[in-house]
């Protein structure tokens, strides 16, 4: 099952850009008086909805110059969560690119009873409102928990959280590519007496390390900026348990708009970052391929 | 061939033991924590009462839940229509059409998916909310009010929901051409006409796809409604932001079997997703 509520790797898929497929025909007209007003009115809408807000915060990130914008982020208390959140998510994204090759390699080269079911529970955790996702884990680890394990305002539920919400990123990338890989190179590698180790570490792994790199970079891009799910989780605890999303929650309640849109600038530049990296990606994927 | 098959199917000691830890990976992360959200939709109201669905209906009755579930509904409804137009318009100008900026506004109209929410709520407090937004003052003079409205709401779930549709659409625009069209055209047909009989029917699919997912995210869209939405009980108060609310306020059982009710919707989706894919391929 390849259908997924997860978005392909890399951005949009081949956009304007050449693919190896033999198009039909490619022609671009000249805008017509009708597909101008179209065009018009799609800009006012776009700008209006997503340009003129992005705007409004750089504009308040900037409005105290570089050294106010300098000050917000470095304050300790501030600099604690974003190092926090990185570290978080470096953490998460570690795991998941172990974990979620493991699942995919499973998922495709194994047969056993149940697999289709775990494949739709893959995309659980991506179908799902954040803010339920959060709840979902404190029914089985939170103040009630059955295990008797609390993970309310710890960094291990912060770490849990994040794990659930980036599940289907690198698992996603990685399965087509098991799925399509050639069989004639592993063929040989075995029979020219490679163990199935060394066929994986030599042979496979290196044609999947594109995708689990899309998918690595994916999955952090959205641990970084996730909200939803820690909400509940993170105790919100200045120096401890605060992430850089929440940070911009308390200050825009403390009517600190400059503050809270100096972090939010900053969560900005590491998704147009991500966005340029997945570009960089498949790029250099459809060039070799 | 056969070779290979056997090469790949030989199963050892690290295949046994890579399934089970698949296996109790998921399980422990997702399975059983739904598993016990389940248990604690229909468990009994009080000790000795009946559990099962009247638990879980009984739970759902307070009217600040119908509440939350028809402004969701409402919300969800204007953003998916709103993105559908937008998303088959600019779909069709990006891939049919030659103009300056095409590509740049290719990219940027993927943006929205890859900001944080809380930032897209922030962004649309620092533009449009009265005192501290750019046009706060300005709207205030012509009487419209975006944060803390509906229309506000509206815009914050669209926002984030923005590139669903697009993404599914330009890759199937792109491939079937403009053969069909062209033909159509010169054959006499009207742009109008050649759009509803000829381009339509066969992005058809990738459209319901884009609905679909554009639904199940606006249903459960929780960040950037948190920020714009005043969030108090029968005041702004979504279904999302209504189980925060709850879950805050030790009501967890009303929490879970409004989580309960989203999990379905996604659940749902996540079918109806398989099922189009299925149709598309067929």
């Amino acid at each position: 099952m390849t259908d997924t509520l997860v978005p392909p790797a890399g951005p949009a898929p081949s956009r304007g850009r050449p693919s190896g497929r033999v198009k039909a025909s490619s022609g671009r007209f000249p805008l017509t008086a009708s597909s101008g007003i179209g065009l018009g009115v799609a800009l006012v809408w776009f700008s209006v909805l997503v340009l003129i807000p992005l705007a409004a915060v750089i504009g308040a990130a900037a409005a105290g110059g570089w050294g106010a914008f300098w000050d917000t982020l470095t304050d300790a208390q501030t600099f604690a969560a974003l190092r926090l959140t990185v570290v978080e998510a470096l953490l998460v994204t570690l795991a998941n690119a172990v974990i979620g090759t493991i699942v995919a390699w499973v998922l495709v080269r194994d047969q056993f009873f149940g697999k289709r079911l775990l494949d739709v529970v893959i995309d659980i955790p991506f179908a799902l409102p954040t803010i339920v996702a959060g709840l979902i884990l404190l029914s089985l680890w939170g103040p009630d928990s059955p295990v008797g394990v609390n993970i309310v305002n710890t960094r291990q539920g912060i770490f849990l959280a994040l794990l659930f919400v980036t599940l289907p990123f690198v698992v996603r990338t990685v399965q087509p590519v098991l799925i399509e890989l050639d069989a004639d190179v592993e063929e040989a590698a075995a029979s020219l007496g490679a163990s199935r180790f060394t066929t994986f570490r030599r042979i496979i792994l290196p044609s999947l390390v594109p995708a689990i790199a899309a998918g690595s970079s994916l999955g952090f891009a959205r641990a970084i900026s996730e909200f939803g799910s820690l909400v509940l989780i993170s105790g919100n605890t200045p120096y401890e348990t605060e992430v850089a999303s929440l940070k911009i929650l308390k200050f825009l309640e403390g009517d600190n708009q400059d503050g809270a849109a100096a972090v939010a600038v900053l969560l900005l530049i590491v998704a147009v970052l991500t966005i340029v990296a997945l570009d960089v990606i498949s790029r250099r994927v459809a060039r070799r391929g | 061939m056969a070779d290979t098959r056997e090469i790949r199917a030989r199963k050892g000691p690290v295949t046994y033991l890579l399934r089970i830890f698949v296996i109790t990976y998921l399980a422990v992360l997702v399975i059983w924590p739904l598993y016990e959200v389940g248990k604690q939709t229909f468990a009994p109201t009080k000790e000795g009462a009946e559990g099962g669905i009247s638990a879980f209906l009984e739970r759902l009755s307070d009217p600040s839940v119908s509440y939350a579930f028809n402004l969701t509904g409402t919300v969800a409804f204007w953003a998916v229509l709103i993105n559908t137009l937008f998303g088959v318009g600019i779909s069709l100008l990006i891939v049919r059409y030659q103009f300056p900026g095409r590509r740049i506004l290719s990219v940027l109209v993927d943006l929205p998916m890859s900001v944080s929410p809380v930032v897209v709520g922030l962004a649309l407090v620092l533009a449009y909310s009265t005192g501290k937004g750019w046009f706060g003052e300005a709207l205030e003079g012509v009487g419209i009010f975006i944060i803390g409205t509906t229309p506000g709401l509206i815009m914050a779930t669209a926002f984030v929901s923005l590139p669903l549709v697009i993404r599914e659409i330009v890759p199937v625009l792109e491939e079937i051409g403009t053969d069909a069209e062209m033909a159509a055209s010169s054959l006499g047909a009207s742009g109008w006409q050649t759009f509803r009989r000829i381009t339509l029917p066969s992005i058809k699919w990738a459209v319901i796809y884009g609905v679909v997912l554009s639904m199940a995210r606006s249903l459960g869209e929780f960040g950037a409604v948190k920020i714009v939405s005043p969030g108090a009980e029968l005041r702004g108060e979504t279904a999302t932001l209504l189980i925060q609310n709850r879950y805050t306020n030790y009501e967890e059982p009303t929490a879970y079997a409004a989580a309960f009710v989203l999990v379905l919707a996604s659940v749902l989706a996540l079918v109806v997703v398989s099922l189009i894919r299925k149709e598309d391929h067929s």
